[in-house]
């Protein structure tokens, strides 16, 4: 049974991570309401304007669901807006505030990097990798304060001089400030089905005699 | 496609490449963009769930009541809006002046709409769009204008339809026409295209990679007359990716509520419950104008070639 892999479909690019994860011969399923979270291995919260999701969420009652997904330790990867909402605290936002799911001990500022003249494309050199990453970054918030249980991946200069993060883990939680479905740099897709497949062992054991 | 791009020699960084342009409309897509002419209207529309803003002086609706030349917003007026939000804040230059793209660039703009909503300021050519580093969209009503301006640097499409007329009847015929010719290009063999690029004067080469895309190369939204929720997911449903609304939702009655339902409408766009539940209780749509009582000259989509 190839594992099965939601990408919640409430804005943004969805379609080219439901592309990649097919490439590598996981079950694609986009998730718009929260009774198709049930029989999930792992889900996928994509990039677009975390303000939109975050609204879209609240008004079809995902949010509770969601934020069970992440306590109860299942699988979750957040890319650009996914990341900012899964961050436990978040700089820069809407001025009525946004909703979070949280999850994830970091801090992120939401718009680091600027506006759309200031988006870039990178190489980026990844922790244990033996070759560069192509990584592009869309008004891309970075990780600016990251908790004792985090596991940085990668971290990148910013014009400004400061150092920081932008690929973290921890746990069941991976989040990167790029978008690894546009660059099809296929290792963080396999990446997050590794995780996704040892956290389903992980559950069958539990649950086992 | 990649073309031009700035590389930021202290960490490598490239700036303005065609990946970033298209990326930041990839981002975009399943959302609603809508035109605003105050802050307090950007607010209600990033609060209702939309995706990015259009700041302008007037809304179509505005610029065809009242005539006379349409040119770039004041820059204080896009100034305070995008001071007002995070999302992406757009704003609207005349077709082919590129001095207004300029400053529109300078002000740090997300996304430049080369626009025949307003007057166009050179009736030959287009804005050369690979010089900048900020991404452009422009509308278009068939597969060939959607070419010819993705040859010139489009990032992002969107059909014309007829804005300020809340009269969604050319936005489905120019969608019709862009994803029906895509679909039969589709079929065609190699010869035919070759036939087929000359006779909607497009680049051959852009013919033949939306023919094996099966999709244009960059992401297409609907606009021009969208005012209810169903004309947004009906224009969802047709293949668009995503939907602009200008004068619909500030001239409306209800227009914090007919935002946050078209923002439902095109998420949910398959789910007629769904759509059922958001349409109701709205209030006043915009009035609206039958296209048949404007003359010719009084359409926009004619404007750009």
């Amino acid at each position: 049974m190839p594992l099965r892999i939601g990408v919640l479909a409430l804005q943004g690019a969805f379609r080219e991570h439901i592309q990649r994860l097919e490439a590598l011969g996981a079950a694609a399923v986009e998730v718009r309401r929260a009774d198709q979270l049930g029989k999930l291995d792992g889900l996928i919260i994509p990039g677009g304007e975390s303000t939109t999701m975050g609204l879209v969420a609240e008004r079809w009652g995902l949010v509770n669901p969601l934020r069970q997904w992440v306590s109860q330790g299942r699988p979750v990867w957040g890319t650009c807006a996914g990341l900012i909402l899964l961050a436990d605290r978040a700089t820069s936002q809407k001025r009525d505030g946004q909703t979070l799911l949280g999850g994830l001990d970091v801090s992120v500022n939401r718009n680091f990097f600027g506006s759309q003249r200031d988006s870039f494309e990178a190489d980026l050199q990844v922790a244990g990798w033996n070759s560069p990453s192509p990584a592009v970054f869309i008004r891309a918030p970075a990780v600016v304060e990251t908790g004792p249980g985090v596991e940085i991946l990668a971290e990148w200069s910013a014009p400004d001089g400061r150092t920081v993060q932008v690929a973290v883990r921890q746990d069941h939680i991976l989040g990167t400030a790029f978008h690894p479905e546009l660059s099809g740099d296929l290792r963080w897709h396999r990446l997050f089905l590794d995780m996704v497949e040892a956290g389903a062992a992980a559950q069958a054991n539990r649950s086992g005699p | 496609m990649e073309k031009n791009g700035y590389i930021n020699s202290s960490n490598g960084a490239r700036t303005g490449t065609y990946t970033v342009k298209a990326g930041l409309a990839q981002m975009l897509k399943g959302g609603v963009i809508m035109d605003v002419v105050t802050p307090e209207q950007a607010r209600i529309a990033e609060e209702a769930g939309a995706c990015a803003v259009m700041a302008l002086e007037r809304v179509p609706a505005d610029i065809r009541k009242e005539g006379g030349v349409s040119r770039m917003s004041d820059p204080q007026v896009i100034r305070a809006i995008k001071e007002a939000v995070t999302i992406p804040v757009m704003a609207k230059a005349r077709i082919g002046h590129f001095v207004e793209a300029q400053i529109l660039e300078a002000l740090g703009i997300d996304y430049i709409d080369e626009s025949e909503v307003l007057t166009p300021a050179d009736e030959n050519n287009h804005i050369d769009k690979h010089n900048f580093t900020v991404p452009f969209v422009c509308g278009c009503r068939n597969l060939g204008e959607a070419l010819r301006r993705i040859a010139e640097g489009a990032a992002m499409i969107r059909t014309k339809g007829e804005a300020g007329t809340g009269n969604v009847v050319e936005a489905v015929r120019h969608a019709r026409s862009v994803l029906g010719e895509v679909r039969r290009i589709s079929t065609m063999s190699a010869d035919e295209r070759y036939a087929y690029a000359r006779d909607i004067q497009a680049p051959v080469e852009l013919v033949n990679e939306t023919a094996t895309l099966g999709r244009l190369p960059v992401v297409n939204f609907a606009a021009g007359g969208v005012a209810t929720p169903a004309d947004a997911a009906l224009m969802m449903q047709l293949g668009l990716d995503g939907v602009f609304v200008g004068s619909g939702i500030f001239k409306s009655g209800a227009p914090a509520k007919r935002a946050h339902a078209i923002v439902q409408a095109v998420t949910h766009f398959n789910d007629a419950e769904v759509l059922a539940e958001v349409s109701e209780d709205l209030g006043e749509p915009m009035v609206g104008i039958n296209l048949d009582t404007l003359s010719e000259p009084e359409k926009m989509a004619h404007r750009g070639w």
